[in-house]
C-alpha cells in the first residue's frame, strides 16, 4: 500500500487533488481511497488530505502516520505544520515551488505549479488552480500514469486548460 | 459502472435510483452532502421527486410520515443531534408501520460540539421498532441503501430502515464504487394501509389498554419476520449483482480463538488487526455486525470476544457489548474506543486483543491497564 | 455588540457559525461566558437562564446570538414562546441568508432567487419576514441592523439592553464565501443591500416605527437592485421575472413601513 499525505490550505483544492489522484489510480486498475482530515475548517487554514493506493481493497480508515510521500501544495504551510512528520526514510517530497529545496534523508522534487497555473490562465476567483497541474507532476513521478491522470482530469473538468497545465507540469518535472 | 465516490454521494446515488416521490431534508454535518446531492439531482431533472427543505429534523420525519402514508416512497437523512431531534418521530414512523428509509451519518453527541464519528446517536434509536444496519465501505453504503427500500417495503416488514455510516470516516472518504442497473430489484411500493378517501379510516386514534399491546406485538412480529426478508433480499442482490452480505461480515472466524466485534469502519479496520495478530500466532478473527435490529444470531460458542463500542450507555456499559452478552452469554472484553471520533488504528485494535482481560471494561485513553 | 453590552453579559449560542468562531476546546475567543446549546433551543434556554438570573436578583444581560437558520426555522418555536412570555433578554439574529455553518443550504432567510446548495437554480420561495412575526408579539423593542453600519448596530444593542422584556435585533451579515463575492467587498455589499432597499434599517419601539436615515434615502431614491445582485455569485443568472418580484417586494415593504411610521408617530 502506498500512502500519500497532501498539505494545503483551505480553499486551494487540496481535497480535490486527493480525489483526482484516487480517480487516476482507479483508472490504473488500482484500489484507491482519498480522504480529507476535517478539523475546524476555514478558508486559508492548513488542511491535510490522505490518499492510499493499493492493488487490493484498502481496509484502513485511520490517519496516515508514516506516509510514503508528502505533497505540499502551499509552501507557507511549512511555517506552521511539520509536513515531514512521519515520512518514511527515503520517502518522497513534492513541493509546489520554483526553488529546489533539500530535505535530508528524503527524495525531494519541485515544480512551480502555481507559476504553471498562472501561465495557463488556470485561475478561478483570483486563485490559481493547483490540483490539476500537480497531477501531471505526480504522473511524472510514477505515482499514476499520465494517461490516467488526463482521464481523471477530463472526468472532472471540461476546461482543457487543466490538461494543458498538467502536461506542462509533467514536462517541467525532472523525475 | 465503476466510479469513485464518497459515502454520502454513494447513498444519494442509490436514493436517486430507488426513486422516492418525496424527500424531506435538513442540513447537519456530516450528512449534508447527501441532501445537497439529492437537491442537485431533483433540480437538474435526474430525479423526479418533491424536495421539501423542512425547518427541522422533527419536521423532516413528520413530513416523511405524511408523505409515506399516502402510499409513496420517501427518504430522509440526518446525524447525531438531528436524529435526536427526530426521535419522537422515528418512534412514530415505526408505530405507524411506515417503510421510511433514512441514512444516518453517525456522529457524536454534544455538549461539547463534536462532529466526528460515534455510534451513540443511532444506538439510542434501537428501541424504536426501526431496523438498523451499519456499513463499512462506500460500496456497502450504496448497496445497503438500495436493499433498504426493498426490505422496508416488504409486506411482512413495513417498518423504517436506517442505514448508518461513520461520520467523516465513511461519509467523506472517497472509495471505488460499482453502481448497478437496478431493473426491477426494488418492486413498486404497495402500502396496504395507505390513505384513501374512498375507504376512510382513523389513523393512530385513541387506543385503550386492552388493545395497544396488540399493535406493539405486531411490530415485534414484523421485526422477527424481517430476518427472512433481509436474508432473501441479500441473496437476491448477490444473485443479480454479485456482492454478498449477511447479518455479520466474518473474517477468519472459523478457527479463531478470539473474535473482535465492532460496527462500521472499525469493524473493517479490525480485519487488518486480525492479519497482524495471526502473524504473531494469535488466532484472531473479526465479526463485523451489520444488522443490529433485528439483532442477529451470533455464533460465539467457545470463543473469547473483544467488543469495541464506539458508544456508551452511562451507568451501564458499552451498548453493543451488553447486547451481545445478553443474547449469547459469551465471555467478553469490553473496549470503549472511538468516542467523538477518537483515533483508533489497527495497531490499537491489535493491542486490545493482546492485552485483553476477559470480563472487564477498558476505556481507551482513560484506563491505564495496557 | 459585546462592546455595547458590557462585561455583565452571558451569550447563548445555538449551532451556527459562531459555534466555530469561538475556537476549539480548551480555548474560547470570547471574554464573556458563552453557553452553547442545541440548535432549536436557544431562546428556550435563554428564557430559563434569564428567569434564573432575575430570580437571584442579578441584572446580567442574557443575549442569544444566533444565525438565520437557527432563528427563522428550527428556532422559531422557542423564540415565539420566549417572546410571548415577555422574557427579559435580547435576541440577536445575524442573518447571512442561509445555513452557513454547514456550507450554505437554503433557510427561511434566503431571499427569492438566491442560489444555495439546496436551491442550485435559485430559491423559489420568498424570504420569511421574521421582523413582522416578532413584531406581532408586541415586544418593547426590535430593530434591524447591518454589519456595514457598525455604529448604528452598537447604538441599537445598547438601546435594546435598556428595556426590560424581550428585544430583537436582526442584523444583515454579508457572507463572502456564501454569497460568492470577494471578501474585501463585504462592507460595500452591506451598504448596497440598504441602498437598494433589499434591507431596511428601522426600529420599532413599543410599536412606534422609526425608519433609519440611510433607508429614508433609499426609500426616496433606491439604487437599482441590479447593483446589489450582480456582484454576487449567488444571484448569477437570476430570472428577470424574479428580479421584478424582488423590486415589487422592496416597494411594498417601503410603503408598508412608511405608512406604519406615519400612523405610529
Amino acid at each position: 500500500m502506498f500512502e500519500i499525505r497532501i498539505h494545503s490550505r483551505g480553499g486551494q483544492g487540496g481535497v480535490t487533488a486527493a480525489r483526482l489522484l484516487a480517480m487516476a489510480a482507479l483508472h490504473d486498475g488500482k484500489y484507491a481511497t482519498a480522504c480529507p482530515f476535517y478539523g475546524a475548517e476555514r478558508r486559508g487554514a492548513p488542511i491535510v488530505s490522505f490518499v492510499r493506493i493499493d492493488d487490493k481493497p484498502i481496509k484502513v480508515y485511520s490517519q496516515i502516520r508514516q506516509p510514503d510521500m508528502v505533497v505540499v501544495l502551499d509552501e507557507s504551510v511549512m511555517d506552521v505544520v511539520d509536513v515531514l512528520h512521519g515520512l518514511k526514510k527515503g520517502g518522497r517530497v513534492f513541493l509546489n515551488s520554483a526553488n529546489k529545496k533539500v530535505f535530508e534523508g528524503f527524495e525531494c522534487h519541485n515544480v512551480d505549479v502555481t507559476g504553471i497555473a498562472l501561465r495557463e490562465n488556470l485561475v478561478v476567483a483570483g486563485s490559481p488552480i493547483l490540483n490539476t497541474p500537480v497531477l501531471g507532476a505526480l504522473a511524472k513521478m510514477g505515482i499514476i500514469t499520465a494517461d490516467s491522470a488526463k482521464k481523471a482530469i477530463r472526468e472532472m473538468f471540461s476546461d482543457e486548460r487543466n490538461v494543458k497545465a498538467a502536461e506542462a507540469a509533467y514536462k517541467e518535472m525532472n523525475a | 459502472m465503476k466510479k469513485i465516490a464518497t459515502g454520502n454521494k454513494a447513498v444519494a446515488e442509490a436514493v436517486k435510483q430507488a426513486g422516492p416521490t418525496v424527500v424531506a431534508a435538513y442540513p447537519i454535518t456530516p450528512q449534508t452532502e447527501i441532501v445537497e446531492q439529492i437537491a442537485e439531482f431533483v433540480t437538474s431533472g435526474q430525479m423526479p421527486a418533491k424536495y421539501i427543505a423542512v425547518e427541522s429534523e422533527h419536521s423532516a420525519m413528520a413530513a416523511c410520515i405524511g408523505a409515506s402514508i399516502t402510499g409513496i416512497r420517501t427518504f430522509t437523512a440526518t446525524s447525531s443531534h438531528g436524529l435526536l431531534y427526530m426521535h419522537e418521530m422515528t418512534n412514530w414512523a415505526a408505530g405507524a408501520r411506515l417503510p421510511i428509509v433514512m441514512a444516518n451519518v453517525n456522529r457524536s453527541l454534544g455538549p461539547g460540539w463534536n462532529i466526528w464519528a460515534e455510534h451513540t446517536d443511532a444506538l439510542q434509536e434501537r428501541d424504536t421498532g426501526g431496523l438498523q444496519v451499519y456499513v463499512s465501505t462506500v460500496q456497502e453504503a450504496y448497496d445497503a441503501t438500495l436493499m433498504a427500500f426493498r426490505i422496508a417495503e416488504h409486506n411482512n416488514v413495513l417498518l423504517p430502515v436506517m442505514i448508518n455510516l461513520d461520520g467523516f470516516l465513511l461519509s467523506h472518504i472517497m472509495q471505488p464504487v460499482d453502481t448497478v442497473e437496478l431493473g426491477d430489484f426494488i418492486p413498486a411500493i404497495h402500502l396496504p394501509h395507505a390513505i384513501d378517501p374512498k375507504h376512510p379510516a382513523g389513523y393512530g386514534t385513541l387506543t385503550g389498554p386492552d388493545q395497544q399491546f396488540k399493535f406493539r406485538w405486531e411490530i415485534e412480529r414484523s421485526m422477527r419476520d424481517s430476518v427472512k426478508v433481509i436474508e432473501e433480499t441479500e441473496k437476491e442482490f448477490a444473485k443479480r449483482f454479485g456482492r454478498k452480505y449477511g447479518f455479520t461480515e466474518d473474517y477468519r472466524c472459523d478457527d479463531a480463538e478470539v473474535i473482535i466485534i465492532a460496527l462500521g469502519t472499525l469493524g473493517k479496520e479490525a480485519e487488518v488487526a486480525v492479519d497482524l495478530l495471526r502473524n504473531e500466532g494469535i488466532k484472531a478473527g473479526s465479526m463485523r455486525i451489520r444488522w443490529l435490529r433485528p439483532f442477529p444470531k451470533l455464533n460465539l460458542k467457545g470463543k473469547e470476544v473483544v467488543v469495541i463500542d464506539r458508544d456508551y450507555s452511562f451507568g451501564f456499559g458499552g451498548i453493543v457489548a451488553n447486547e451481545i452478552k445478553a443474547k449469547t452469554g459469551a465471555s467478553l472484553y469490553s473496549v470503549i474506543a472511538g468516542i467523538g471520533g477518537q483515533e483508533v488504528t489497527y495497531d490499537d485494535i491489535a493491542g486490545f486483543v493482546r492485552t485483553r482481560r476477559m470480563g472487564e471494561e477498558f476505556w481507551f485513553g482513560v484506563n491505564a491497564h495496557v | 455588540m459585546l462592546k455595547a453590552a458590557g462585561p455583565d453579559t452571558v451569550m447563548v449560542v445555538p449551532a451556527c457559525c459562531t459555534s466555530i468562531l469561538q475556537g476549539i476546546y480548551p480555548n474560547t475567543a470570547f471574554n464573556v461566558p458563552v453557553y452553547n446549546i442545541a440548535f432549536g433551543a436557544a431562546a428556550a434556554c435563554a428564557s430559563g437562564m434569564s428567569n434564573a438570573f432575575r430570580a437571584a436578583g442579578k441584572k446580567t444581560n442574557v443575549i442569544v446570538y444566533a444565525g438565520d437558520g437557527g432563528t427563522l426555522d428550527i428556532g422559531i418555536q422557542a423564540m415565539s414562546g420566549a417572546f410571548e412570555r415577555g422574557t427579559d433578554f435580547l435576541y440577536i439574529c445575524y442573518d447571512n441568508e442561509a445555513y452557513g455553518n454547514t456550507g450554505m443550504q437554503r433557510s427561511g432567510g434566503t431571499p427569492m432567487g438566491a442560489k444555495t446548495t439546496t436551491t442550485p437554480t435559485g430559491k423559489t420561495d420568498a424570504k420569511k419576514d421574521i421582523d413582522r412575526i416578532i413584531a406581532a408579539h408586541d415586544p418593547p423593542y426590535l430593530a434591524t441592523a447591518c454589519a456595514a453600519y457598525p455604529q448604528d448596530l452598537f447604538r441599537k444593542v445598547q438601546k435594546a439592553l435598556t428595556f426590560r422584556g424581550p428585544t430583537f435585533i436582526h442584523i444583515l451579515a454579508p457572507c463572502p464565501p456564501g454569497w460568492r463575492y470577494p471578501t474585501e467587498k463585504s462592507v460595500e455589499m452591506g451598504k448596497l443591500a440598504v441602498k437598494t432597499g433589499m434591507w431596511v434599517l428601522y426600529e420599532r419601539e413599543y410599536g412606534k416605527v422609526t425608519i433609519g436615515p440611510q433607508s429614508k434615502v433609499a426609500m426616496k431614491k433606491p439604487l437599482p437592485l441590479e447593483e446589489y445582485l450582480s456582484p454576487q455569485g449567488r444571484f448569477k443568472g437570476i430570472d428577470t421575472r424574479v428580479v421584478e418580484i424582488l423590486k415589487q417586494r422592496i416597494a411594498k415593504n417601503f410603503q408598508r413601513l412608511a405608512a406604519e411610521e406615519e400612523a405610529s408617530a
